[in-house]
């Protein structure tokens, strides 16, 4: 067998599993997002309800997993808690290579179970085993390092888990791999919460066969020295995503306090060259890939009245995280914030969505549309992380009903308190950090899954502060021809980090020693027709491209092109889903 | 002759790259003929160790091969003669440092033959090709 064509059918209801071939969906739509959203279409209902038990999970890789460098990802997909809609999140860390190598081409979750279990895979099946004894331990670490005590494979196997935020169905908690790795955006953890699924252990190391030795070694050796020779690739090792915040803030596309702001002097406290010098304690990577883009920060801090003892943390950070937590916040103390950052990843919440969250109710108070009596006390400022740690335990933990209802997003909860105009969701999915000029705000309102991954609207921006700004019918096309694109890598499964070295022809001629020959005038078509699927789900889910809302504060505030005009927005996203429609 | 030495595992970012050249001598993917592993110490937040063939002066390995399959490497570590090797897995219980691996499909152990394939797919230099004096201390 060349091909991953395997599907791992579980049942957590029955306690039961099967194995299917698909090879009639994997030889069409390759593997990764293109067999995942047609899994999804086939096993989830309209109207499913995303924490009922007929919302399946589904995993996929691809064909290049296990064979290529950088073929490092795993797709998850399902109906999102947090939008209602299409959920679609990426993970790297061990998950794709230990799904391949243990003979799946996906894994697919249905049902929920009574008591709290986990799973515990291999290349001879499923076992169902006991988590009651784990339910409860509110740390995504600690569940590791159990699970981790439990399963072999020690070296070739992924560990997924949720904390506190998934067992109590934040609607945005994450599934955390190997530590510092997640499916973190739209609430993946609350449907692992939602079926009792505390973990998933997988392990695989078995062999792959190739087309042709000879040809295989050849093209993994171009791959690997692009690799490791490229500029991209060195900038996302050295310094990592965070080399983002500085210039970023240099243009004054830097969301800060809530994007009442779009810089800050302090920005150089939370950049990455900073916190690369002062903190960086070690740079792990994704299996199978040279780069090892994940930045790992030491806090060393002294324990209160014990003179000389001292723990050190590690702290893995991001751009993303940096922004959300960090400027989005107003907070600038590298400390506070890396402590902010620990918090939320040890309960297991995506950072995106926990920030964007907590800078509305920070505005929210200062408006005074809520008060301490709907947040038991807590003062939310701009900048005190302490206090802010603390929110985010009580959204956790939802004792009273404004923490459950901002456990639910902020589209929901600004429905409720008011203050819609700065309630930073798009497609109800919590803004990513650029406000870089119209055309990202353009991919967040139509991408699929409302992401800045989705079609990097920021660099059309970005780009075009040398040149000019294209006009909405060209920005449209734009980023649904960088969409398009997208859903290949994402079948492959490639990250999108390596998306300079993976172009068209690596792409056919990897694809073909895997056992995989595409013929190029559909391989063509295909990312289209896997968008297009995606949105004939969202359809059939509820989506309505003419109802998205468009956050008055985006408006109101500079980008480095000036005003973000509402014309130019509502041109560009009609244009968007009429090309979508009809190309 | 010279033999593949740790060199410093601080360094590793545990990305496997190694574990997939090395099965890649074989000219197939994935990982079932690697003959090396790369693990976190506990969680990714503590680093890796790399687990591998430490070549040792007197290998407990070749001792209790009941049909002297494995024999003695020039340089350091022991060459496994497939032909003569029956499948017990006693090499694998003989390891002091869990470096003999199993391939479940040919039923034989994956042990480090010392040719420093892995070397040249490291990209962080924890690895390298090196002569050691029979008792020098290696990683
Ligand atoms: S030296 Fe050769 S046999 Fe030993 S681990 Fe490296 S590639 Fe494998
Ligand atoms: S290739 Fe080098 S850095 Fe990567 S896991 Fe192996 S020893 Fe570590």
């Amino acid at each position: 067998m060349k091909l991953p064509t395997n599907v791992l059918n579980i049942d957590l209801a029955r306690r039961q599993y099967r194995v299917e071939d698909r090879a009639d969906l994997f030889q069409y739509y390759i593997g990764g997002t293109g067999v995942a959203i047609n899994l999804l279409r086939e096993n989830c209902p309209k109207g499913a309800d995303p924490l009922g038990p007929d919302n399946p999970i589904i995993f996929a890789v691809g064909p290049l997993v296990g064979l290529y460098p950088l073929a490092s990802k795993t797709v998850a997909m399902f109906k999102s808690p947090l939008t209602g809609n299409l959920g679609e999140s990426h993970a790297g860390g061990r998950s794709a290579v230990s799904i391949r190598l243990a003979g799946y081409g996906a894994i697919m979750i249905r049902g929920a179970s009574e008591s709290p279990l986990y799973l515990s895979i291999k290349d001879t099946g499923v076992e169902f085993k006991d988590a009651s004894g784990i339910w409860g331990i509110v740390s995504s670490v600690t569940t590791g390092r159990v699970v981790r005590e439990l399963e072999t494979g020690a070296g070739t196997r992924t560990i997924m888990r949720i904390g506190g935020a998934g067992e109590n169905l934040v609607r945005y908690a994450m599934v955390t791999t190997e530590t510092y790795r997640h499916f973190g955006r739209l609430g993946l953890g609350a449907v692992f919460g939602s079926k009792k699924l505390k973990a998933i252990a997988i392990c695989g190391e078995m062999g792959l066969e190739v087309e042709s030795r000879k040809e295989y070694r050849k093209a993994y050796d171009d791959i690997y020295h692009r690799a490791v020779e490229s500029p991209l690739m060195r900038k996302y090792h050295d310094i990592g995503t965070s080399a983002n915040i500085m210039p970023l803030n240099l243009l004054k596309g830097l969301p800060t306090r809530n994007l009442t702001s779009v810089s800050s002097p302090d920005a150089i406290n939370i950049s990455g060259e900073h916190l690369a010098e002062e903190y960086l304690g070690r740079r792990v990577s994704c299996a199978h890939c040279p780069v090892a883009c994940i930045h790992i920060a030491g806090l060393r801090e002294p324990y209160e009245n014990e003179p000389y003892f001292y723990k050190t943390t590690m702290i893995a950070y991001d751009y993303e995280l940096l922004y959300s937590l960090g400027s989005m916040l107003g907070v600038f103390d590298e400390k506070g914030l890396l402590r902010l950052i620990d918090s939320v990843e040890l309960w297991g919440l995506d950072a995106m969505s926990t920030g964007v969250v907590l800078a509305w109710a920070t505005e929210a108070m200062e408006k005074g549309l809520i008060t301490e009596a709907e947040t038991l006390g807590l003062n939310l400022k701009w900048g005190d992380s302490d206090t802010y740690s603390k929110a985010v335990e009580q959204i956790v933990k939802q004792r009273n009903e404004f923490y459950a209802n901002i456990a639910r997003g902020v589209e929901y909860a600004s429905k409720i308190y008011g203050g819609e105009d700065f309630a930073l969701a798009f497609g109800g999915n919590e803004m990513p950090g650029y406000h870089t000029g119209p055309v990202t705000h353009v991919g967040f309102l139509t991408g699929a899954r409302h992401s800045h991954l989705d079609a990097a609207g920021y660099s059309i921006d970005q780009a075009a502060l040398k040149d000019k700004l294209p006009d909405p019918k060209e920005a449209a096309a734009r980023l649904l021809k960088e969409e398009v694109w997208r859903q290949i890598l994402s079948s492959l499964v490639v990250c999108f980090f390596a998306r300079n070295i993976y172009d068209r022809d690596t792409i056919l001629k990897t694809l073909e020693t895997a056992g995989h020959k595409v013929a190029p005038e559909r391989f063509d078509r295909l990312g289209l027709e896997i968008l297009r699927e995606k949105n004939q789900f969202k359809l059939e889910h509820g989506f309505n491209p003419n109802a998205l809302r468009i956050p008055k504060r985006i408006l109101e505030i500079d980008s480095p092109h000036g005003k973000v005009q509402e014309s130019y927005l509502k041109e560009a996203v009609e244009e968007f889903y009429r090309l979508l429609a009809s190309e | 002759m010279a033999r593949l030495v740790v060199m410093d595992a601080d360094r590793c970012v545990g990305c496997q790259l190694c574990m997939f050249a090395c099965n890649r001598r074989f000219g197939e993917g994935g990982l079932e003929k690697a003959a090396l592993k790369v693990k976190s110490t506990g969680g990714f937040e503590r680093g890796f160790v790399v687990v591998v063939c430490r070549a040792c002066p007197d290998p407990p390995c070749l001792k209790v091969c009941p049909v002297d399959a494995l024999d003695y490497r020039k340089g350091g570590g022991v060459i496994l003669n497939v032909n003569k090797c029956i499948g017990c897995g006693r090499c694998v219980d003989a390891c002091p440092v869990n470096a003999v691996f199993w391939d479940k499909n040919a039923n034989k152990p994956d042990i480090c033959v010392h040719c420093g394939y892995c070397v040249s797919y490291c990209p962080y230099d924890v690895l390298a090709m090196k002569e050691v004096e029979p008792f020098e201390v290696a990683n």
